[in-house]
């Protein structure tokens, strides 16, 4: 081989995993990426249900439901809509009514969300990031001062 | 009194860095030996103040001083001792001043070496190395002060977040940013040899073993936040694809490819530019890593404040170090002597392979990464990338590179024969086809991926021994001759085995959780619930109390297919400083596998939510990376590696007493 042929052989070779690379990542970013919503964006962008989303709010007050085998219904709200979800397993520590939570699943109808995982990425002291910003933008945010930690 | 001590020596060391930034570099260009020996003695008094700086801090935490708000925020009186001490990096501005610790026990190791480095070369690595360390010394010292007081000092602190309170942060954290700041040796040699404009085979051999440690270190940091996760989130998953762990996972795929790529350039003086490249690249990726997990883009157990004026900071770092280092780079590098080309069929072919894809993988988790943050800054929206992206375009490019991997390692220099190399490895391919399909035959109607990444490990641990027996053995030879001739093979051949036979381990480990099963219930006591042959019963639920939290425990009979084979606890506790919750999974090990169970809450009947998962061969995950750490432990100890750089001459002694 000369020594062209062997720059060429190189170039081709790392040309075609970075094509490759870059194909896998544009189809991908089109098929797997799941968007954040909060109830109201639900309605405000026509979320089509079977959608696959992220949906965070404020578990309402009172509306939690427990049925057998873990079964729980609790509703998700922001300040202008209200969303139904349907969850199968173990709650995180930091799940509570009235407070910020972070649900992954499929949309059913534009009320209804079957929810498979229930994040609480926040310790006690913060909000989910995405469920605080939500509610700053609908001028909800009544701040950190009643979750602050408590000071001697 | 202590504790502005160790302020003041963080400050002096500040002082003593700008003096190990300005002097050698000068000394260097000058070549002025005696201001290039202030290298290696001004890094060694950098090392000295900030480590008595860190013991001025620890003391504060041991001490329970409560006039020092950082020890108020994150220390409790009735904390155990062992979250005492590890609480000082448990937090934002003690894990930063861990930080620079590392960072100069670095700069003060490479300024011991001082007869197997070049002296021009050790003194702009050191004065590179200084500049990191006066950029994060005056981050904290003026964003993160340890050392603040408060008055008038509270009575008791508010306790460490009870996620932390784990032995996991007494090792993960250490080994985490001794790979990390690992890197930045290996960043400051390649800036040395640019600034010099001067880099050879040498050079490889010099940086080499520093890359190499950095590397067994990440990998045993990586592994363990792993399996710390696995057992404290209690979602029985080992592995998320959270932004947080793939910060890691970027600099440790560059670090892979790095210490790859030196191999090259120490053999046969080639990739030389690529390898600079790249060992800025690595530890640029640390430095992004530290600015994602330590700034509060990302939510997560690992941002201890939310707070602009540091993220700021940081990316002021970030962009001076990448910027000032590309650039340089983009200066100097058309200015060194490129090495030569060869032959694609050949064991470096087979090495440049290996960096194409770990590069192209670590880009494709880099977007997956940085995509989402950069969208939400640009239009609002927010999206979430997850493991769906990641199975998708990261693993068909380490599939095909693992497939490659016993093939290359086989391979010889310069000028390889691919269909013998393919020969020498007929029995593994065949050992290992075999296994692939009597696993598809034994476990019919399971999930498919699980056989075929079980065969692909066999056929990697396989693959490595191979190289090992055919390097000793051939047809004919006495087993003792054999092994005689084993045992004389380079380190380096054994560290390379075991290591890539690691990699074996772990995707093994991976595949096999496709086998695992799960069962989801509300016990009540004597109740039971199943997860494939495994099966528990609950058997109380009892309370306990302990010094800073109390727990629920729930105590659980294990059985297999109806055999008893232990007991295991879960406990859901409530840390009264900070009236967290947490869940702490209960495990009980059989064999390299796990049954797990984690609770849910008590409810109103007086059950309580079960979610039991038997998980096979599990542990082989976090195995394979300890053999892959250990691999490379072995290979740092190659004499090839100890000896043969040109040592520097010892100045002759007087020849005679002078007589008086």
């Amino acid at each position: 081989m000369t020594r062209k042929q062997r720059r060429l052989t190189l170039i081709g070779v790392a040309g075609c995993v970075l094509a490759i690379a870059l194909g896998l990542v544009l189809y991908a970013m089109n098929d797997t990426i799941v968007f954040f919503n909060s109830p109201a964006d639900i309605q405000a962008k026509n979320v089509q249900p079977g959608t696959r989303i992220r949906l965070g709010g404020l578990v309402k007050d009172g509306s939690v439901q427990r049925g057998a085998d873990q079964r729980i219904t609790f509703e998700v709200m922001d300040a202008e809509a209200v969303i139904k979800v349907n969850y199968t397993g173990l709650l995180p520590d930091l799940f509570r009514e009235g407070q910020g939570v972070v649900a992954e699943g499929v949309l059913e109808s534009p009320t209804v969300f079957r929810a498979d995982s229930v994040l609480a990425k926040h310790d006690e002291n913060y909000m989910p990031r995405e469920v605080a910003d939500t509610l700053k933008k609908q001028g909800h945010w009544q701040g950190e001062a009643n979750a602050a930690p408590k000071t001697q | 009194m202590l504790v502005e001590a160790g302020h003041f020596a963080l400050a002096l060391a500040l002082g003593l860095s700008l003096i190990q930034f300005v002097v050698p570099l000068w000394g260097a260009r000058a070549n002025d030996p005696v201001l290039m020996t202030v290298a290696p003695a001004s890094a060694l008094a950098v090392f000295a103040c900030i480590a008595f700086s860190f013991l001025a801090l620890t003391s504060a935490y041991l001490n329970s001083d409560f006039s020092v708000l950082n020890v108020v925020q994150n220390s409790h009186s009735a904390k155990p001792l062992v979250y005492k001490i590890s609480g000082v990096w448990g937090n934002h501005e003690g894990s930063m001043l861990l930080w620079v610790l590392i960072l100069a026990l670095f700069g003060g190791v490479v300024a011991l070496a001082r007869n197997s480095i070049p002296m021009r070369l050790q003194a702009n690595t050191l004065a590179v190395q200084a500049a990191v360390t006066i950029a994060f010394l005056l981050f904290i010292l003026t964003t993160s002060n340890p050392f603040t007081r408060v008055v008038p000092a509270p009575l008791e602190g508010q306790d460490l977040n009870p996620l932390l309170q784990d032995p996991g942060l007494a090792i993960h954290p250490p080994l985490l940013y001794i790979g990390y700041v690992g890197f930045s040796i290996s960043f400051a040699f390649a800036c040395a040899a640019l600034i010099d404009g001067r880099i050879d085979a040498v050079w490889a051999r010099i940086v080499r073993p520093w890359t190499l440690g950095a590397w067994a270190f990440l990998t045993l940091g990586i592994a363990m936040g792993s399996y710390w996760a696995y057992y404290e989130l209690g979602w029985g998953g080992w592995w998320f694809w959270d932004p947080v762990e793939n910060a890691s996972l970027m600099p440790w795929l560059a670090g892979t490819a790095l210490m790859h790529s030196t191999v090259v350039m120490e053999k046969r003086d080639a990739l030389k530019v690529w390898t600079i490249l790249l060992a800025i690249l690595t530890f640029s990726l640390s430095l992004l890593g530290t600015f994602l997990v330590r700034s509060g883009v990302l939510t997560s157990v690992h941002s201890f404040a939310v707070d602009p004026e540091r993220g700021t900071f940081i990316l002021g770092i970030l962009i001076l170090f990448i910027g000032g280092s590309l650039s340089l780079f983009a200066w100097r590098a058309p200015m060194l002597r490129q090495g030569g080309l060869f032959a694609p069929v050949s064991r470096e072919g087979a090495l440049v392979l290996n960096n194409l894809f770990l590069a192209t993988a670590c880009a494709t988790v880099f977007i997956g990464t940085l995509y989402p943050l950069a969208l939400e800054v640009l239009t609002g929206e927010k999206i979430s990338v997850g493991a769906p992206f990641f199975n998708f375009t990261f693993l068909p490019l380490i599939v095909p590179l693992l497939l490659l991997l016993p093939l290359g390692q086989t391979l010889a220099w310069k000028r390889g024969n691919f269909l013998g190399t393919a020969q020498r490895l007929y029995a593994v391919f065949g050992l290992s086809l075999l296994v692939t399909v009597a696993l598809f035959a034994f476990a019919y109607g399971g999930p498919v991926a699980a056989p075929l990444g079980v065969g692909l490990g066999v056929y990697l641990v396989l693959g490595s021994l191979n190289e090992l027996v055919t390097r000793s053995w051939s047809k004919g030879t006495p087993l003792a001759v054999a092994w005689r001739k084993a045992k004389g093979l380079p380190r380096s051949t054994w560290g390379t085995a075991i290591a890539h036979a690691g990699v074996g381990l772990s995707v093994i480990g991976i595949a096999a959780t496709a086998w695992g099963v799960e069962g989801l219930g509300s016990l009540k006591p004597g109740e039971r619930l199943k997860a494939g042959d495994y099966e528990v019963r609950l058997e109380r639920v009892i309370p306990r109390i302990e010094a800073n939290y109390r727990e629920d425990v729930a105590v659980l009979t294990v059985f297999d297919s109806g055999r008893e084979i232990g007991t295991l606890e879960t406990m859901k506790r409530l840390y009264v400083t900070r009236g967290m919750p947490t869940t702490e999974a209960g495990i009980l090990t059989t064999g390299l596998g796990q049954v797990y169970a984690s609770l849910g809450e008590m409810q109103a009947d007086g059950s309580i939510g079960v979610r039991l998962y038997y998980k096979p061969l599990v542990l082989l995950i976090w195995i394979g990376a300890l053999v892959m750490a250990a691999g490379g432990a072995l290979s740092l100890t190659d004499r090839r590696l100890r000896i043969g750089a040109p040592a520097r001459t010892k100045a002759a002694p007087p020849a005679a007493v002078p007589a008086e």
